[in-house]
């Protein structure tokens, strides 16, 4: 009796269940509803991206320098192009725009350092960006030193206004904010409620009367004849709003660190200061990243509310534009561009964020 | 058991301003001078100031005639009004359009952040789509998008647009049928009425019963169809006693019907597609919270797929749920205040806009708004600890 001890091959996978078209079965037409889904979704996709296609690439125009040069068919691209500089810049003198794009460069080149896990010196780096910069973005934006010419804050608009008013609000909110959440938490009855009481209140109205109080009460409550710059104003009113914001996110982060941290800080002799600022914040810090990043989202979308009070921020400056009479009725551009110039912003920070969020959960996923 | 009193003083004992309790009593002290002095200067200032300007303080501007009109109001207004009416106008609007807005947006969140889960891939992709598109742009682009790119964009009343000729929608709003309810009509919400206390009662009796027997009524059916069936045949009896006031156009303009105003609709779009996209993102991580295990040991206990549903998975989703829920709906009435930007004659338009502007009493006009919305703020903030007590898991 002959053995045939030849191995025979292993048939490849029915084609149901791998590939292509396995795949399209098991996501998109799995079933008679699933698959009327699906046909309704594709539908849907048709309805609104064909004519979006249509109208922002294929019959837009791109080249021209009036309205003449667009044919009213698609997008006029031509109207965002020639409003670039201001929606950028604002009204800032144009032979002085090398120091806007001094204080980008350097600001990009500090965030990516931040955002790059590979490069080291990063806590140097952050006190850079959080105290050196600011000051640095002061004396040459406003100038008036080392020979600049002082560019007053109403010539500062667009892009730059709205990166300017969110840094700022973030960059003083953080040290009120940390403060605020450690009076929260502490155990002193008068400190406590003193933070409470700040905390819920900003809490629990609009930015927006905020900002109303901001420019109207503000003056009010200045020692008579001193006045109080527009920019400082909402300045003043966006911190106080973003500090309770941060404070509660400093609080979360606080809460996630185990007591035994700051017991064992105690029993090596610590005083209170030594123990949160040595033991508990730069433990709590890293757990606070993806809050900060978050309640920085909200703060650059929410300062598109200063154009209510007169200051032109890149929302601003476009609806100013849209009344231009020589570029009237191009409102849909002007909103797709500023929609486009926000959502690239906050999406990117987002997914940072979710990056971070990934990164300090280790473990405890299902 | 005094033997700790019996011990030896160690040392000599610490000066005072080493002692713990009385430096915080001595911190506190110096926290409340310095807000003291802080509110004392102010008040000083704002004295002053008002003074040179020659503005008196006090609430007697609400019984002052407001003489401004606004073009939407609950209530009876004209400008021979008072500005505490305003005031009262001003909320109403504010709190209608921030309600129709948390239903909406509850709506289309809900919706989104199901089909964010779906295991169809092509609607998972369109609802994160969704999600990440409306979330990252601004809220206040958004409502100038609708009013000034869509809504002012709309043709004239003589070219509306119209569906079946019954709703019109045109540059200066949206025209509705109005249902004119005649006599005999007070027996309908009468009847819904009884059919919702008799169905509470239905589903309280049908649940003792089954605690103590094991047998039950198919009562989620019979109440539906009490409460639909009631009014509907009160109706039918009544010889329906509605008619409709259909818009029609006349002149160049439409008369009769619902009028709501592009302002409304613009607001109430942006606040109900911004704020959906958050609700969608707090129902898809509140379903996704809950354990896979918990859905696979009550399969193995044999419950049917709407009993692991509605016993297992939303009752534990519904905790991770609303505590962020009520917090976007705080949101959106807070964001609500945008209407300004467009001219909706919500309250912080027509009130801190409008009333401030021609009074000059900054301080108490700003003082009332911010107390409406600290309130409101306080009301849903305490109903969320009561849901969290309530809610809260009773653990060993």
């Amino acid at each position: 009796m002959i053995h045939n001890h030849k191995t025979i091959e292993a048939r490849p996978a029915p084609s149901s269940t791998i590939g292509p078209i396995a795949w399209l079965r098991t996501n998109l037409f799995s079933g008679p509803i699933n698959t009327l889904f699906t046909l309704l979704a594709l539908y849907l996709l048709y309805l609104l991206l064909v004519p979006a296609i249509q109208w922002a690439l294929i019959n837009a125009d791109w080249i021209g320098t009036s309205r003449e040069d667009c044919s009213r068919e698609g997008a006029c691209w031509v109207f965002v192009n020639a409003r670039i500089g201001q929606f950028i810049y604002g009204l800032y003198p144009r032979d002085e725009l090398w120091r806007v794009n001094v204080i980008f460069a350097v600001f990009a080149i500090l965030v990516a350092w931040l955002a790059i896990p590979r490069l080291p010196l990063k806590r140097w780096v952050a006190a850079v960006t959080l105290i050196v910069f600011p000051i640095f973005v002061y004396f040459l934006l406003y100038g008036g030193y080392f020979g600049l010419r002082v560019v007053e804050t109403h010539r500062w608009g667009g892009l730059m206004l709205t990166l300017v008013l969110a840094v700022v609000g973030m960059v003083a909110a953080l040290p009120i904010g940390t403060l605020l959440a450690l009076g929260r938490r502490s155990h002193m009855p008068i400190v406590k409620s003193f933070s409470v009481v700040f905390i819920e209140f900003w809490r629990g109205v609009p930015l927006i009367t905020v900002l109303f109080m901001a420019s109207v009460m503000l003056p009010l409550f200045m020692p008579t004849g001193v006045s109080v710059d527009r920019l400082v104003r909402a300045l003043i009113g966006i911190t106080l709003f973003q500090s309770a914001y941060m404070a509660e996110v400093v609080r979360g982060g606080l809460q996630a660190i185990p007591r035994g941290q700051e017991e064992a800080a105690a029993a090596l002799g610590m005083g209170y200061w030594k123990r949160m600022g040595l033991i508990v914040l730069p433990q709590a810090l890293k757990m606070m990243i993806p809050g900060i990043v978050n309640t920085f989202i909200s703060l650059f979308k929410d300062t598109t509310l200063v154009m209510i009070i007169g200051l032109f921020d890149l929302l601003g400056i476009v609806q100013a534009a849209l009344s231009d009479s020589r570029w009237l009725g191009f409102a849909l551009e002007g909103y797709v561009f500023a929609g486009l110039m926000f959502w690239i912003f906050c999406f990117s920070m987002s997914r940072y964020s979710q990056y971070l969020e990934r990164k300090l959960h280790t473990g405890h996923k299902r | 058991m005094s033997a700790r009193s019996k011990l030896p003083a160690q040392g000599p004992k610490p000066p005072f301003w080493r002692d713990p309790a009385k430096r915080a009593l001595a911190f506190q002290l110096v926290l409340v001078a310095a807000v003291a002095a802080f509110l004392l200067t102010i008040i000083g200032n704002t004295q002053d100031n008002l003074a040179a300007r020659g503005i008196t303080t006090g609430f007697g501007f609400l019984t002052n005639t407001s003489g401004f009109g606004i073009v939407q109001s609950l209530i009876d207004y004209s400008s021979q009004s008072t500005y505490g009416r305003t005031f009262v106008v001003g909320l109403l609007n504010t709190l209608l359009v921030s309600g129709l807005g948390v239903l909406a947006a509850t709506i289309i969140g809900f919706t989104v952040g199901i089909a964010r889960l779906s295991p169809n891939w092509l609607i998972a992709r369109l609802a994160n789509g969704y999600i990440e598109i409306f979330r990252n742009i601004p809220l206040l682009l958004q409502i100038f998008f609708w009013y000034f790119a869509v809504l002012r964009a709309m043709p004239s009343a003589r070219e509306s647009l119209s569906l079946g000729e019954v709703i019109f929608l045109n540059v200066r709003g949206l025209y509705l049928p109005q249902p004119m309810f005649e006599s005999g009509f007070g027996l309908i919400p009468l009847a819904l009425a009884i059919a919702i206390v008799a169905s509470i009662a239905l589903l309280i009796w049908n649940k003792r019963r089954h605690e103590a027997t094991g047998q039950r009524l198919p009562a989620g059916w019979i109440a539906l169809a009490l409460i639909v069936g009631l009014p509907l045949g009160v109706l039918v009896v009544t010889g329906v006693p509605v008619t409709w006031d259909i818009p029609e156009l006349g002149g160049f303009n439409f008369r009769g019907g619902i009028t709501v105003i592009p302002e409304f609709l613009a607001l109430w779009l942006a606040l109900s597609i911004y704020t959906a996209s958050f609700i969608a993102e707090i129902v898809r991580s509140g379903i996704q919270a809950i354990s896979h295990g918990q859905t696979e040991a009550a399969q193995a206990l044999s419950l049917p797929q709407g009993l692991v549903l509605r016993l297992v998975v939303v009752p534990q989703a519904l905790r991770v749920i609303i505590p962020p829920l009520t917090s976007q709906y705080l949101n959106l009435i807070k964001n609500s205040s945008l209407a300004t930007a467009i001219g909706y004659p919500d309250l912080v338009s027509v009130f801190a806009g409008t009333t401030l502007n021609q009074t000059g009493q900054a301080i108490e006009v700003i003082a009332m708004t911010m107390a409406v919305y600290l309130t409101i703020s306080l009301l849903v903030s305490m109903f969320m600890n009561w849901f969290n007590a309530r809610v809260a898991l009773v653990e060993r």
